[in-house]
């Protein structure tokens, strides 16, 4: 069944482009964000549409289901099912959705309506394209619910989307788009923002499904593992332009553009779990007298008031770290792991237990004091787009710390700033641009710069990489490291990502629900996990290599397997 | 599946533009395009400031509004004067003359070949009111009046609603809470009756125009200490305020210099409408009687004193009404372009276009 790929067979295809360009008319100019993408989706195929921030993939994605802006000038062809979208009248593209094409979001939290029932949302578009009323497709949404997992669905259609979990109301998008029996689905970044341990169980779900409904899906992704564990076919795109196409074992095992080779070495992977049952621990080394402790936490329990009631975010947690380590704290969300963080900068009050900068316990400092301990730490955080002021120039941005704290005059101040760009690879005219100018990865490296202003010994990072690209979090990491190697900081860092805790960190925290579940060495811990928890989250990071991907899948399916059984 | 595709299937990879880096390498990963990009730019670096500043340049409306606005407040101040210093019309607003024409104005725009009376200005262009004085000394006079208490009041109103609104943003809890029942409390009292008993208080007390304004300023903040108050609620929790105060930056540091200039468009915006807003106060209060007094002049003032001259004398009326008209619209319009050049969607298109720039 080899069809060439130059053959415009729109036939036979559920979803295909042919040459499809899109311009955007901006305020003052155009932006070419597509530029002649041709791509095939058959029925029964999970085709994996690869690219970093700006490839273009989701514009592609929007074109086909016409919900482009006015600015865009589609050019080329886009068929759902036979059938030209591009240039379709408005009323005839509402019928087709679907019923022809149907969409899956990336924020479950927000892509279902909080105050409709799910049985209301299910329904409507049963009725829309008049597939079922009344009873009848009620009954048809209970269906659908069981189908994609929901337990006990004849009562559950009945609550609102809050009553359900992120994983579940994800499973409930997907119901909603699969409810008209589509040609096509398109998911964008649909397991971007859940846990891993969802993210494994939405992907069985999706797999499950194309085979059962024999449905095209376009995977729109930037995670090469989800790419790997789903996949039949990928094509990456960089820029507005597909480089490179082909199955997923030819793309991610043998990749020919130079653009997928670097994007795939970019990505941490996770070194294989032993599983063998007889690691043996590298000894410990003797602890060095010299360990000149930074931070230290003991029995630490941080509460939030949440309207007059307390809410336990963590629960007795202890760890330390001295100068020159890197302590990962790593956990799903809601694990507590980002509130210890916001603790230790003093943007939460101790509930009870210790913790303690240098020897000074955060706990009993009068504020004055507890502003100059503020001096020796440096934050990083998540999202590049907010943690810039919009009105401060780089260089205001980098040197706030030294104007807080009163050091230094204008000149050295701005001295200072040229050093610490130089640090981060910026070019030092950056100094007078805004952070709107620069893109997220060179705001985060502003972000390390300015954690780094006043030569402090502890760096804060909270989960530093996951709102940049794989390669741009590639080169951030490096840039951590090298930073932490030529100052010899000590580095509390949070993240969800494992693979990245394993590249970077050389002891690790294991949090759920506020508690921690295992702490150790990064070799012991990840690598020979003593905890079921533990294990079942490294079993359900999914890595960028099909092969391996399956056998990893099979593994965690008998260890839930086995769990169930006990 | 994977017979779908050959082996040669790698379309695209000879068509691809790749950008070539400082050494000569095509550039292959995004971190190094984007440094490459950064690298190349020379063009001017535009603050958020300056962006605003072009959109609002090209807002037409806009800028016609604010033509006029500077050409009625340099008319109103330098024709009869301000403070003791005269300006260069000869008429004065306060002596009376005799009435001639039965006051008309000598004001002629119709050129004589339309069968008009040619380009004129005459002695008394806006004509004379009852006792023979300029009218438009008088309008002029009044117009000063609304100007000013339309500038006060927007300056008091803004400083006081911007202050409350973002402390009570800021600390939430009791403090919000306090705050925030005064404000409700000062929105349920009506405005115009409590303005009038002030006005009038202001007025007794030293006569002068400034009590007014400021009285007015105190009661019409409320507006904008809600809007204020709900910006920095959400600008809380952006993380550049948690990295502020994380560095050990003061809480009025935090304040001053990193929520409140990022409000600054919803301030703005808002004192604009504020401002038209005391301005048809003003008139509103001295129609009524209780704000500006004769021998004194505000527009509103005139307004009612001539009111039952627009059937016989109707300049009398139309004056200082249109006068009130062209400059509530005008300072209205200067709001939209203002908001308009705020407005963040349009940042983002501004954003796109940066990184078109760069390429």
């Amino acid at each position: 069944m080899s069809i060439q790929a130059q053959v415009p067979s729109s036939i036979g295809t559920a979803l295909s482009f042919e040459n499809l360009s899109v311009v955007f008319d901006t305020e003052f100019s155009q932006v070419h964000a597509v530029k002649g993408l041709s791509l095939e989706v058959y029925p029964g195929e999970v085709v994996a549409l690869v690219g970093e921030s700006g490839s273009g993939k989701s514009v592609t994605s929007t074109a086909a289901m016409g919900l482009l802006p006015n600015n865009a000038n589609i050019s080329g062809k886009a068929f759902v099912g036979g059938i030209n979208v591009v240039g379709l009248p408005e009323a005839k593209m509402r019928k087709m959705r679907a019923t022809d094409i149907a969409m899956v979001f990336q924020e479950p939290m927000t892509a279902l309506n909080p105050v409709l029932t799910i049985e209301r949302q299910l329904t409507e578009s049963l009725e829309l394209h008049g597939l079922a009323y009344g009873k009848e497709a009620t009954a048809r949404a209970i269906e659908l619910l069981e189908l994609v997992g929901i337990p006990d669905p004849a009562k559950r259609i009945k609550q609102y989307p809050h009553q359900f979990s992120g994983g579940q109301r994800q499973r409930i998008v997907i119901a909603m788009a699969i409810s008209c029996d589509p040609k096509v689905i398109i998911a964008d970044e649909p397991t971007t923002a859940l846990d891993v341990t969802v993210q494994a169980e939405i992907l069985d779900l999706l797999r499950e499904l194309k085979d059962k409904l024999n449905t095209g899906i376009l995977l729109i992704t930037h995670n090469m593992g989800v790419v790997a564990d789903l996949a039949d076919r990928v094509a990456v795109m960089f820029r507005g332009s597909l480089v490179e196409t082909g199955t997923v074992d030819q793309v991610l095992n043998h990749p020919q553009h130079p653009y997928t080779q670097k994007l795939l070495s970019s990505v941490p992977r996770l070194e294989a779990v032993d599983v063998s049952g007889n690691w043996v621990p590298e000894p410990l080394a003797a602890v060095d007298p010299n360990r000149k402790l930074i931070l230290e936490a003991k029995n630490l329990v941080l509460e939030y008031d949440m309207r007059g009631t307390k809410f336990r975010a963590v629960d007795d947690v202890s760890f330390d770290i001295a100068r020159g380590e890197i302590l990962g704290i790593v956990g799903e969300s809601g694990s507590g792991k980002s509130t210890i963080a916001k603790a230790v900068l003093g943007l939460l009050p101790v509930a009870s237990g210790k913790l303690a900068v240098q020897g000074s316990d955060l706990t009993k400092l009068r504020p004055k004091a507890a502003r100059a301990i503020r001096a020796k730490m440096g934050v990083i955080f998540q999202d590049p787009a907010a943690s810039l002021n919009p009105r401060f120039p780089i260089g205001d941005c980098i040197t706030e710390p030294m104007v807080v704290h009163k050091v230094g005059n204008r000149a050295e101040r701005i001295k200072r700033a040229k050093e610490l760009l130089e640090a981060v690879h910026l070019p030092t005219s950056v100094i007078n641009r805004y952070p709107h100018e620069l893109s997220g990865g060179q705001r985060q490296r502003v972000c390390i710069a300015r954690a780094l202003t006043l030569d402090p010994e502890l760096l804060i990072a909270d989960e530093p990489t996951s709102a940049l690209d794989v390669s741009v979090q590639a080169a951030v990491l490096e840039m951590i490291q090298e930073l932490q190697e030529r100052y010899e900081f000590a580095c509390l860092f949070v993240s969800h990502d494992l693979a990245v805790i394993d590249l970077l960190a050389h002891s690790v925290v294991v949090m759920k629900n506020g508690k921690s579940i295992e702490q150790g060495r990064v070799s012991d811990v990840l690598h020979a996990p003593q905890e079921d928890y533990t294990r079942k989250l490294l079993a359900a990071a999914p890595v960028p290599e099909p092969g391996e991907q399956a056998i990893r899948r099979e593994a965690r399916r008998l260890l839930l397997a086995a769990e169930k059984g006990l | 599946m994977s017979g779908h595709q050959d082996n040669e299937e790698l379309k695209g990879s000879s068509n691809m533009e790749t950008e070539i880096g400082p050494d000569g390498q095509p550039l292959v990963s995004l971190a190094e395009v984007e440094d490459a990009e950064l690298a190349q730019k020379d063009s001017q670096s535009m603050s958020q400031g300056q962006l605003i500043r072009r959109r609002f340049l090209n807002h037409k409306p806009a800028i016609i509004s604010s033509i006029v606005l500077v050409v009625i407040t340099l008319t109103a101040f330098t024709s009869i004067g301000f403070a003791g210093i005269p300006g260069w019309w000869n008429q004065s607003y306060l002596k009376s003359a005799e009435l001639i024409n039965g006051g008309a104005p000598t004001l002629h725009l119709w050129p004589t070949w339309l069968g008009g009376q040619g380009f004129a200005i005459g002695d008394h262009p806006f004509g004379q009111d009852n006792t023979g004085k300029d009218y438009f000394a008088l309008v002029m006079r009044g117009t000063q009046k609304s100007i000013i208490i339309a500038v006060v009041v927007g300056a008091v109103a803004t400083v006081i609603g911007a202050v409350i609104g973002a402390v009570a943003g800021y600390f939430r809890g009791w403090v919000d809470e306090v705050l925030m029942r005064l404000t409700d409390l000062f929105i349920v009292i009506p405005l115009l009756v409590l303005a009038a008993v002030l006005g009038k208080m202001a007025g007794s007390a030293s006569g002068s125009i400034l009590t007014l304004a400021f009285a007015l300023g105190l009661l019409t903040w409320t507006g904008l200490a809600r809007l204020v108050r709900g910006e920095i609620l959400t600008l809380r929790e952006r993380e550049y305020v948690a990295a502020a105060q994380a560095m050990g930056s003061k809480t009025s540091r935090v304040i001053f210099k990193h929520l409140l200039p990022n409000t600054v468009g919803v301030i703005v915006v808002n004192a604009t409408f504020a401002i038209a807003g005391a301005i048809l106060l003003e008139t509103s209060l001295s129609y009524l009687g209780f704000g500006v007094k004769a021998p004194e002049s505000s527009l509103g003032l005139l307004i009612s004193q001539y009111q039952n001259a627009f059937t016989n004398r109707p300049w009398l009326f139309w004056w200082p009404g249109m006068m009130i008209v062209t400059i509530a619209l005008s300072v209205n319009f200067l709001g939209d372009g203002l908001r308009d050049a705020f407005d963040p969607r349009q940042t983002r298109k501004a954003k796109r276009r940066n990184k078109k720039e760069l390429s």
